[in-house]
């Protein structure tokens, strides 16, 4: 059997934890920055055996990678084992010149860049510190310094944020021309700040999303933007560039292959069963430190989870699902009940779900699930 | 002992007018209970009722009270057992009439001595509750004399919660109400006027003996019903149960049947010996048939045979419970159950629920239709789905309904009773504030929410009550309602004409609300016949996807989805809809749709 191919390394420290964030985030603790690698490092140590000898994908998330010491960062990468996609996390203001250099001389070619908006008012309201500026700067930064594959996280459905300000922030993400975009809805979780403040807000604006989320996919599919996950879009092959620019690690958890995450807080899913660090970071250190592993959660994926959640991720994909191994956990009547209404389509080896069926993607696959 | 020094006699009341509580004073100061072992309101033996302040099944209770035996026969208090309550007063000689000195006669007040004059009973006329601040014992008095054609001097004032006045009602009863006046020696007839079912003794027969003698052991048959048994033991409750050698012409007590099903033996029926048994039985048996119906359907169609074993238990204790079984294209299977009234359906559901924890889904309730098919034959339909498309009549069951209300509300009364095609018979004021009403109405319009419209445009202040007049011919039809051209067997309503178009018109406008919105738009439409009468778009959504999902949350994604998929179990499916099981209530709410 293969190892796992896919690592996931979670860097948890932030300048500020945003009021909406319920990340696994921790703020400042500049002295902590080295001893957490250290623990990172050695849990690594820990599961190499778990490794393949080649990795196909890393992916640094946060928290604010970016905002990790550059000593403890650079430490980190250099311990890292190749990989042909290797992609950073960052926020726009922590992207200087140097840092572009940095990740792009340890490896990094590809970075993933937390716009949400380029509108200052609704920054603030996000308690964002970039400002459009900021990103325009940072995305030439990253160009010069070669990194040739971006990609900027937009959200939508912030409190006060209008049809047209959506559009504004489409078409100024689009004059960036990056290789890729990640747009999420808003989402409030119960209990932060961000759903104390601003719930009122976000309920009276709740239905106008089912436009925003149109509003989205119009736009970035009218630009030559490929939709290829229900968040998600990249550039398609074209004569210009003919690589395949999807989210490669992102790719590797909807196709359900097992992944090694470390850090706290950080998942992994290897033959058959998941687990889930501690989210505590002194909790987390001391382990390691004393060479054991950290606390974790574990939940055995059976074969009927593990197809369920192939069923469900799949289906986020615009490539047709492969039937075989996954006809049992779909409920025959509900499949043609929806290719009747025009939600899904499947011949005799694939399903997918239609344009249609795609912004109903929740609803569809629950209903297909047998 | 000697018929002379017998008293057979009924507390009857209003509800909340204070019977349990009367029975509970006599039954300790006749020593009966000890105040020690006195558990508040020992006739009651259920706790729905104890609950309910009603009391659903007669029971009868010896006591003594100076060298005389009362027996107190305890009538169930609601209207949906009228014949229950009248088989109970044909056992007495005598009522006790019980009215709270701080509402005056209410509705039942009136029901009630109406069925005891009928029954040619004496009647000793109660105030009760002089002890209240807000008594007004005068006042009651004369309305009760007036009721019952009596002087407001005759009538007692009493306190059953304290005790005062109740030795002298005792007298009462002892002087004012006959003794029984049959004939010991002549062939043995007893009036069954309850019964209920032992697990391990069977059926239990209440019952008054009107002539002769009946002693253990002896073969008896029921006249009506055809049915033998042996009594395998007799005696009387003083409340416990205790045996005796014989019952003679007079007394009360009960008999054990050792019969395992209570539809072998029916309330009004007639107990005889089988050798030298008498030739006629005692006037006045019915056969109480249902005029309420509802579909009973398990939430989880997991529990039908549960269901229906817990009906089938009720069903020994309850010989007016009617079910059969249906089947829903919407709500699966289920039953068809037939009740009394709406109180009986209230508690056979809540019984259903509580003391079988089943989840129930009850449909609209309905009543039942006579309907002349086009083959020339009559038949009775018990659900609006079971309605024929053509027929030539049909026939619906009307009321009186008696209502009494302060005279302010009685405007209000009258619009709701003319909106709901009430026939005006009779008003009156009983005292210059209180004014007693009496109306036609049909059955039909008073099973949707008639009670809820009446209490709230009258702030609560109105009493009701109602009496089955028969059945009569309407200007009926069948609306169905159809969910995105489906239609829903289990929304279907038979209504009169003239309001078809404004109550069809409300219950599309309702289900709109109680329909979420589907990945399709969804018409929702009323229709008579082929004609569609009102229609209504739920628009379909547009979005429904998680966010985003990664690796950190692909169990918690699962979660949720798996959460939204038993929510969508949860939902009837009516073809591609998912229907709340609240909107099969819907038809509950349309009775104001006019306004």
């Amino acid at each position: 059997m293969s190892g796992v191919r896919h690592l996931y390394v979670h860097l948890p420290f932030c300048a500020h934890r945003c009021g909406y964030c319920d990340f696994v985030t921790v703020v400042g603790r500049r002295g902590e920055h080295e001893t957490y690698v250290d623990a990172l490092l050695r849990e690594l140590e820990l599961e190499a055996g778990l490794l393949d000898a080649e990795l196909e994908t890393i992916f640094l998330g946060g928290g604010t990678p970016t905002f990790t010491e550059n000593g403890a960062l650079e430490r980190l990468l250099a311990a890292l084992p190749a990989a042909r996609e290797v992609t950073v996390e960052a926020n726009p203001e922590t992207i200087t010149p140097e840092l572009a250099a940095f990740l792009s001389r340890n490896r990094v070619n590809r970075v993933s860049v937390g716009v949400q908006s380029f509108n200052t008012a609704l920054l603030d309201v996000l308690e964002r510190r970039a400002s459009g500026v900021d990103v325009t700067r940072a995305v030439d930064v990253l160009r010069n310094a070669g990194i040739d594959n971006i990609n900027l996280d937009l959200i939508y459905g912030i409190p006060g944020q209008g049809i047209a300000d959506l559009e504004g922030d489409l078409a100024e993400a689009l004059t960036l021309e990056p290789e890729h975009l990640s747009c999420y809805e808003l989402e409030a979780k119960p209990g932060t700040r961000f759903t104390h403040a601003h719930g009122a807000e976000l309920e009276r604006q709740a239905e106008a999303m089912e436009d925003y989320f149109e509003r989205v996919v119009e736009q970035l599919t009218a630009a030559g933007y490929r939709w290829y996950e229900t968040a998600n879009f990249c550039r398609g092959p074209d004569e210009a560039d003919d690589r395949d620019l999807r989210a490669h690690h992102n790719l590797a958890y909807w196709a359900g292959r097992d992944y090694l995450g470390v850090g706290i807080g950080a998942v992994s899913t290897v033959a058959g069963r998941r687990w889930r660090n501690t989210p505590r970071l002194p909790a987390y250190v001391a382990a390691l430190g004393g060479g054991v592993a950290p606390a974790r959660e574990f939940e055995t994926i059976d074969e009927h989870t593990r197809v369920r959640e192939q069923v469900m991720l799949g289906l986020r994909l615009d490539e047709p699902l492969p039937l075989a191994g996954v006809e049992d956990a779909l409920d025959g009547a509900a499949l043609r009940r929806l290719a009747g209404l025009g939600l899904v389509r499947h011949d005799e080896r694939t399903i997918a779900l239609t344009r249609r069926g795609r912004f109903l993607g929740g609803g569809v696959t629950a209903d297909l699930l047998a | 002992m000697d018929q002379s020094r017998i008293r057979n006699f009924s507390i009857i009341a209003h509800i909340d007018h204070g019977k349990s509580t009367l029975a509970d004073r006599i039954l300790e100061l006749t020593d009966a209970v000890s105040k020690r072992d006195m558990r508040e309101q020992v006739l009651d033996s259920m706790d729905l009722e104890r609950e309910r302040g009603i009391t659903i099944k007669a029971q009868a209770v010896r006591v003594t009270w100076k060298g005389h035996e009362l027996n107190l026969i305890d009538t169930p208090g609601h209207v949906d057992f009228t014949y229950e309550v009248s088989r109970s007063l044909q056992a007495c000689e005598g009522a006790v009439l019980v009215v709270d000195a701080a509402q005056g006669t209410e509705a039942q007040t009136l029901a009630n001595a109406y069925l005891a004059i009928e029954n040619n009973l004496e009647i000793v006329p109660v105030v009760n509750k002089i002890d209240l601040p807000q008594a007004d014992p005068e006042g009651a008095a004369r309305e009760v004399a007036e009721l019952i054609g009596d002087t407001p001097e005759r009538v007692l004032r009493i306190s059953a919660k304290t005790g005062e006045g109740v030795p002298e009602l005792l007298d009462a009863i002892v002087e004012r109400i006959p003794p029984p006046a049959g004939e010991p020696d002549a062939p043995a007839r007893a009036l069954i006027f309850d019964s209920s079912y032992d697990q391990y003794r069977g059926v239990v027969a209440f019952v008054r003996v009107i002539d002769g003698v009946f002693r253990p052991r002896e073969r008896l048959r029921a006249m009506a019903l055809g049915t033998r048994f042996e009594a395998q033991e007799i005696g009387f409750m003083s409340p416990a149960m205790g045996p005796v050698d014989a019952l003679i012409a007079g007394e009360v007590g009960y008999v054990i049947t050792g019969l395992k099903d209570v539809s072998e033996l029916r309330v009004g029926d007639t107990l005889t010996t089988e050798t030298g048994g008498a030739a006629e039985p005692l006037p006045g048996y019915k056969d109480v048939k249902p005029m309420v119906f509802a579909g009973l359907f398990p939430t989880d169609s997991d529990q039908y045979p549960e269901l229906r074993d817990a009906l089938e238990r009720l069903k020994l204790n309850d010989a007016a419970l009617f079910y059969e079984p249906e089947t829903s294209q919407a709500l699966g299977f289920g039953f068809r159950s037939g009740f009394l009234g709406l109180l009986h359906m209230e508690i056979v559901r809540e019984r259903l629920e509580r003391e079988f924890d089943l989840d129930l889904l009850v449909t609209a309730p309905n009543v039942a239709y006579r309907v002349l098919e086009r083959i020339g034959e009559w038949r009775e339909v018990h659900s609006p789905a079971d309605m024929p498309d053509e027929f030539d009549e049909v026939e619906e069951p009307y009321v009186k309904a008696s209502i009494i209300v302060p005279k302010e509300y009685v405007g209000q009364v009258m619009e709701l009773n003319n909106d709901r095609r009430g026939k005006f018979d009779h008003m009156e004021y009983l005292s210059p504030e209180r004014v007693h009403l009496t109306y036609e109405l049909p059955l039909g319009e008073i099973v949707l929410d008639y009670y809820d419209q009446l209490k709230s445009r009258t702030r609560g202040y109105a009493s009701f009550d109602y009496d089955y007049i028969g059945f009569r011919p309407g200007t009926l039809v069948r609306v169905d309602v159809l969910v995105a051209g489906e239609p829903v067997d289990a929304l279907s309503l038979i209504i009169h004409r003239e309001f078809a178009y404004d109550r069809g018109r409300a219950l599309v406008e309702r289900l709109k609300k109680e329909i979420p919105r589907q990945m399709f738009d969804v018409a929702i439409q009323a229709a008579i016949g082929a004609r569609v009468i009102s229609r209504e778009t739920v628009k379909a959504r547009r979005k429904d996807v998680l966010a985003k999902c990664y690796g950190g949350d692909i169990t918690r994604k699962r979660k949720l989805l798996e959460n939204q998929k038993k929510g969508k179990k949860r939902m009837k499916q009516v073809g591609a809809v998912e229907v709340p099981q609240e909107a099969f209530l819907a038809v509950l709410n349309i009775g104001d749709g006019k306004k």
